[in-house]
């Protein structure tokens, strides 16, 4: 079998390992159906492999490490959306897929089709280190220090039935980049870790701790500067250890490690994982240069060749094609090869639902993957599906492809590229729907000329205070609220997760769904009016403060 | 009172179980009960006459057994027996073998079979533990045991 593009290759006995996972899951399903089991100790047991119960449904959320899958395994999503689902499937900020219609009696059989290409749910949900996230343009970026995606996958392993660390006081969440450009949100995880090249040729890392969303928004502190390679998995074990032995366990909204860190503090906090590191057995921890390259050598690289000029091309079919480039402007990303680019697919069509993808436009996906990316494709922490190798010179044919399937929707990084959580659609936790007023947004902004015009702004959108959908970071968030049985929604500005991380603050007293719309529409054509020439639309926010915006979204109110 | 073996070493019935605080006063007692919250570390003057730690379990999701025993294990160094009581689950068997437990008391109308099979379900392993452990071709994965 060849070795897969950008993610780890299994063998046999990782194959076997997975099958022993499904045995052990598949008999906990029976012992739940026959009593030996009481709900309240099913129910752990279930989150650890990804299976939720949604409001109408059981949810089964499938790990995508590092947000990197192959054609075959994209096939696979299509084939588990038609046999399994309601022909389609929901791509997440955790760079996961969920599917909403799942029968408990089915999961077995599902995992099993899953295991087929070495895919799995473990550990993508429950109180335990869920799947590691990294950079969607890992590998690719021409802005990137080093691949973080072998390190992912070392973070994976490691974190994989962990048998201290399976019943934390809360979830964790480990982000990985290698760029110092901050795709991942590192600062705004559990454990955020940036990798940069050291001085010995192998990787340092820079650690975050701390940083998380939810009801209680918190931006990570850097634990440690330089955390060498070999120190890596110690240093984890320390960090995560005195989590779980000092985590608060009496109140979940407070038992996130973020929690811890205020509390301590973050000298106190460094200074307990220290203690830690100093008591530890370091050679039994140390990862070794050879496990490292062992791991590496499981990871295809492309060959990247694009003879000819494929720049000028490129160049060529963007001055014929207008609309050709319009979404070269806003939906690629420059590749570290000169003859190649990142595309980036987006699935927020004018109107849809964020993030969700039909089995037909999964298959065209996978065979597109195969035809332009090596077979490569990556969930973004957005919800787009990036093609990270295509030759610039097949950039245009791509584009045509895409087309074809509604694929094609020039908004990545502007105002349609929208982020929503499920909403009360499906979450038995929320107070609003989150999609409804997500489609009425991209709808009223579709227009890719507009989107253009008015520049980089992200919006988020959460159902409730659990902030699923990011709305503190969303450069506009919402914030679905209940107000005597209507849904509202709450407007903040200016929170960010890139570089500078900040929270956004509250704009002002919540409005009704379509006259959230309406204010929406009336702040950004006030920052169209105001702004500077190159301004975005946060630049203009950081000049002006957000009285004049207060002042649009209410002035009819 | 059920007891389960996890490992080789046989597990040893002891007449007087008490606590840390009574630890102190009762110099012939072997045997101590850990609560979830006590730190392992405060056992550090009486390691060398104590032949069995007993960690005990509020509710199976309670992780904090599996740092106390492994602290026990590593950085204290004892060589005693550790067990763990309380609610458990056969779900967690390998997990508490691999943080150093030697045994567990079987909470009532339990099946031992679903603990033995859960301690050799997984051929491998993919992070070091404190058992003893060999690689399994490269990378991280180990097989445990001696």
């Amino acid at each position: 079998m060849s070795v897969p593009v950008g993610h780890y290759q299994y063998d046999q006995i990782d194959r076997d390992f997975l099958d022993a996972r499904i045995a052990e899951f598949s008999e906990q399903v029976a012992r739940r159906i026959d009593g030996t089991l009481t709900e309240d100790e099913f129910k752990p047991l279930r989150l650890m492999n990804g299976l939720y119960l949604q409001l109408h449904a059981y949810m089964l959320r499938i790990a995508i490490p590092y947000g990197t899958i192959d054609s075959k395994q994209m096939r696979m999503f299509a084939y588990i959306a038609r046999r399994y689902d309601r022909d389609y499937g929901h791509f997440t900020t955790r760079q996961n897929i969920q599917f909403n219609w799942i029968k408990l009696e089915e999961t077995p059989d599902i995992l099993r089709d899953l295991a087929r290409v070495d895919m799995h749910a473990i550990q993508t949900s429950g109180n335990c280190i869920r799947n590691v996230t990294s950079d969607e343009f890992a590998g690719a970026a021409a802005d990137e220090l080093v691949d973080p995606r072998i390190h992912a996958e070392i973070l994976r392993q490691w974190s994989t039935l962990h048998p201290e660390f399976t019943f934390l006081p809360r979830k964790f969440k480990i982000a990985i980049s290698g760029s110092p450009n901050d795709r991942v949100a590192a600062r705004f995880h559990d454990i955020g870790i940036l990798a940069r090249p050291g001085d010995d040729g192998r990787t340092v890392f820079r650690i975050f701790v701390g940083g998380g969303l939810g009801r209680t928004p918190i931006i990570g502190q850097e634990i440690f500067d330089a955390v060498p390679e070999e120190r890596l998995l110690a240093t984890l074990e320390a960090i995560v250890r005195v989590y779980n032995a000092h985590g608060r366990r009496d109140n979940i909204y407070k038992a996130r490690i973020k929690i811890l860190v205020q509390a301590l503090g973050i000298d106190a906090y460094r200074e307990a994982v220290e203690a830690e590191l100093a008591q530890m057995d370091l050679e039994h921890y140390r990862l070794t240069p050879d496990m490292v390259d062992a791991i590496q050598a499981r990871f295809a690289v492309p060959t990247l060749s694009a003879p000819g000029n494929p720049a000028q091309e490129l160049a060529n079919k963007r001055r014929e094609n207008p609309e050709f480039d319009l979404w070269v402007r806003s939906n690629t990303h420059p590749h570290r090869d000169a003859g190649h680019i990142i595309a980036v697919v987006s699935l927020k069509p004018a109107g849809g639902i964020p993030g969700d993808a039909t089995s037909a436009q999964m298959d065209r996906l996978a065979d597109l993957a195969d035809e332009y990316s090596f077979g490569e494709l990556r969930i973004t922490h957005l919800q787009n599906i990036v093609l990270g190798h295509v030759r610039q010179d097949r950039l245009y044919d791509l584009w045509t492809s895409l087309k074809e399937v509604d694929l094609a929707s020039a908004n990545i990084g502007l105002i349609g590229d929208i982020v929503a959580c499920p909403g009360l659609d499906y979450c038995a936790l929320a107070n609003a729907r989150s999609i409804p007023i997500a489609q009425k947004l991209g709808a009223r902004f579709g227009d890719a000329s507009l989107q253009a015009e008015i520049g980089a702004l992200r919006i988020n959108i959460s159902g409730c205070i659990n902030a699923c959908g990011h709305h503190h970071a969303g450069h506009i968030g919402l914030l679905g609220v209940d107000k005597r049985g209507e849904e509202f929604f709450q407007i903040t500005l200016g929170g960010r997760a890139e570089n500078g991380a900040s929270i956004g603050t509250i704009l002002g007293p919540a409005l009704p769904e379509d006259d959230t719309v309406d204010a929406i529409a009336r702040l950004v054509d006030r920052y169209l009016g105001m702004r500077e020439k190159g301004e975005t639309f946060l630049d203009t926010l950081d000049r002006l403060g957000d009285a004049p915006f207060k002042e649009a979204a209410y002035e009819t109110v | 009172m059920r007891l389960f073996e996890l490992g080789e070493r046989i597990a040893k019935v002891h007449e007087s179980l008490v606590t840390l605080p009574e630890l102190a006063e009762n110099t012939d007692v072997r045997a101590v009960l850990l609560d979830i919250a006590d730190d392992p570390a405060a056992l550090k003057p009486y390691l060398n006459r104590l032949e069995l730690v007993v960690l005990r379990f509020p509710i199976f999701r309670d992780g904090r057994v599996f740092t106390q025993a492994r602290e026990l294990r590593e950085y204290l160094r004892f060589s005693g027996e550790i067990r763990a009581e309380g609610h458990v689950l056969p779900d967690q068997a390998a997990f508490l073998k691999r943080c150093g437990v030697d045994s567990v008391v079987l909470p009532d109308g339990s099946d031992p079979a679903l603990w033995e099979r859960q301690l050799s379900r997984f051929p491998v392993a993919y992070q070091r533990s404190v058992l003893p452990s060999r690689p399994v071709g490269a990378g991280l994965r180990v097989e445990e045991g001696t």
